[in-house]
């Protein structure tokens, strides 16, 4: 006889979203510098943000309020109006 | 649900064959017949019998008896506007002249003869017929393993689990799980985290199962799936970090006794089954609901085996201090989980002290290396007191807020010892927190007291917290709902 299992998961399939198109050059691009509040982090970004601006990029620095919560929609949101790309540390 | 059948007005017997009772009431029914009464009969087994009257029903399939909750034959039922207004089982003359309304009835007969139990509750029966009557109660996809697959494979082979085997959830265990709760099963819990999926009482009950959970131990479960998805209590960052810590649940109030928790000997370990089990459910929420896997966005270094299940009672019969829920606000008496976010334990042993001063020295001594000796103000704890250390503080009248007190004071730690490089050690606070003062070990609200563990061992355990207060996660209480 045949077993019948109920599914225990969410029942979603996995979304498959395209990147967003890369832009052709840094240059006269506003980048933005997402801080995820660790430890040294500005350490990172601040080299970061020094080669961005060599190369004619202006950047934008954020800040998420707490590492360990996801970055709040509005903060978001922000820095998809205010800028043209986004780099965000994910870890320390 | 499905419907009821509806049944013909007047009298309805439900009767089986192999039931002796039966056999002798049969010519009773034929009797009833006899004398202008509308009987209709329910045959389980046989649908020939009894000859002794028409018209008869054929419910082999069950399907009258299981709706109707027949739970003895012969069942006698009077209808009246196809309502059921009167109800005997097996052979009791007086009641059946009653609610025929005929007398004398059945005058060979003894006067009482106890009936048989109904097919439609033989336990060899009854969960196919739950599944087939009550199975569109369940929502969730339907998986049909193959003849050749073992079930518990197929949950590995699924991903389903956490390393240990599960039990399989079929819709019989699902059906028996839901009755452990009074909440609807499609009612939604809570939404979990990293997917942020709303989770149903349904698919809460379907991972309870896999996790070996019994019906009764299902509220509890929903309480810590619901304490877990807050933002106060942040499962998301907890299950992301690369920290070791995962929930740890602790129940209070009369709960924790109705389902025989431990609270006392290897209160933290191995070996009862609502312990192990219930932690393990969130967990297993977590994982299959909300995605959250190790190696996928779970990518702790080290990890713990508090993450398979980290879950106990408080032992509030014999600790001398108000319980975790009551200094959470709830009342004495109520039954609750508090989800604080640990690993552990680890041990602090002293075997000397017979003062509460001396004692309390030695737990802030240990207290002070949670995370690091030289890390402050960042990470909380919780401090399960022995049964044996807590006597010491209650022969000298010790409150758990005297205590508290004691070790605020013993742990606020000069920032000089604290400051990065103190000790030739770089890792510390910041010059500019740590210098010329003193610095707590812990914010307001990241410590907590409970009394669990055995009787016998002058030791006490700290569970070590992650990131505190609203950074991070802090002590979420729910109180359990039946």
């Amino acid at each position: 006889m045949t077993v019948t299992l109920l599914d225990p998961t969410a029942e979603r399939g996995s979304v498959e979203r395209p990147q967003a198109p890369r832009p052709a050059s840094i240059d006269g691009q506003v980048v933005a510098l997402l801080n995820i509040s660790k430890p040294r982090g500005e350490v990172f970004l601040g080299q970061l943000a020094a080669g961005l601006a060599a190369r004619g990029a202006t950047v934008r620095h954020y800040a998420k309020p707490t590492f360990t919560k996801p970055a709040p929609p509005d903060l978001r949101r922000r820095i998809a109006e205010e800028c043209d790309a986004v780099i965000e540390a994910l870890a320390d | 649900m499905v419907e009821p059948p509806r049944l013909p007005e007047g009298l309805v017997a439900v009767v089986k064959r192999d039931c002796p009772t039966c056999g002798l009431v049969a010519p009773v029914l034929g009797e009833l017949a006899a004398r202008g009464r509308s009987v209709a009969v329910y045959t389980q087994d046989d649908p020939e019998f009894p000859p002794t009257v028409a018209p008869r029903f054929d419910d082999r399939e069950l399907t009258v008896s299981w709706h109707h909750r027949i739970e003895t034959v012969p069942t006698l039922l009077r209808i009246e506007n196809g309502i059921e207004v009167a109800r005997t089982e097996g052979w009791s003359r007086s009641a059946w002249e009653a609610l025929a309304g005929i007398s004398p009835l059945g005058a060979d007969l003894p006067a009482h003869r106890p009936g048989c139990g109904s097919l439609s509750v033989d336990p060899v029966r009854a969960d196919q017929l739950r599944v087939r009557f009550e199975g569109d109660r369940l929502a969730a996809r339907r998986i049909d393993l193959g003849e050749i697959e073992d079930e518990l494979e197929a949950a590995y082979d699924r991903g389903w689990t956490d390393g240990l085997p599960v039990v399989p959830p079929t819709p019989a265990r699902v059906l028996r799980m839901l009755d452990g709760t009074r909440r609807a099963p499609d009612e939604v819990v809570a939404v979990v985290p990293p997917d942020l999926v709303p989770v149903t009482v349904e698919k809460v009950a379907i991972n309870a199962v896999m996790a070996g959970c019994k019906p009764d131990y299902l509220p509890v479960v929903l309480a810590a799936v619901q304490a877990a998805c807050t933002d106060r209590f942040n499962m998301h960052g907890l299950l992301c970090t690369t920290y070791f810590s995962g929930p740890v649940i602790v129940v209070n109030g009369p709960i924790a006794a109705q389902l025989g928790m431990n609270s006392g000997v290897n209160c933290l370990g191995q070996g009862n089954r609502a312990n192990a089990t219930i932690g393990r459910a969130l967990q297993l929420v977590i994982r299959n609901v909300g995605g959250g896997r190790p190696g996928g966005i779970d990518r702790a270094t080290f990890g713990g085996p508090g993450k398979y299940t980290f879950c106990f009672a408080e032992d509030e019969a014999g600790s001398p201090w108000e319980p975790l829920s009551v200094e959470q606000g709830f009342a004495r008496g109520t039954s609750t989980v508090s989800l604080f976010p640990g690993h552990g334990p680890s041990a602090i042993v002293d075997q000397i002290s017979r003062t509460p001063g001396s004692l309390a020295r030695s737990l802030a001594a240990k207290l002070r290396a949670t995370a690091h000796p030289k890390l402050v103000m960042g990470m909380g704890a919780m401090l399960i007191v022995s049964p044996e250390h807590a006597r010491v503080f209650a022969a000298a009248g010790w409150t758990k807020a005297r205590l508290r007190a004691a070790l605020d004071e013993l742990l606020l730690i000069p920032g000089e010892e604290l400051v990065r490089g103190a000790g030739e050690i770089e890792e510390g606070m910041p010059a500019a927190l740590a210098a010329g003062r003193r610095l707590p070990k812990f914010l307001p609200g990241d410590f907590s007291i409970v009394h669990a563990g055995g009787s016998a061992g002058m030791f006490s355990a700290i569970i070590e917290g992650w990131v505190s207060g609203e950074r991070g996660s802090q002590l979420t209480t729910q109180e359990v709902i039946p």
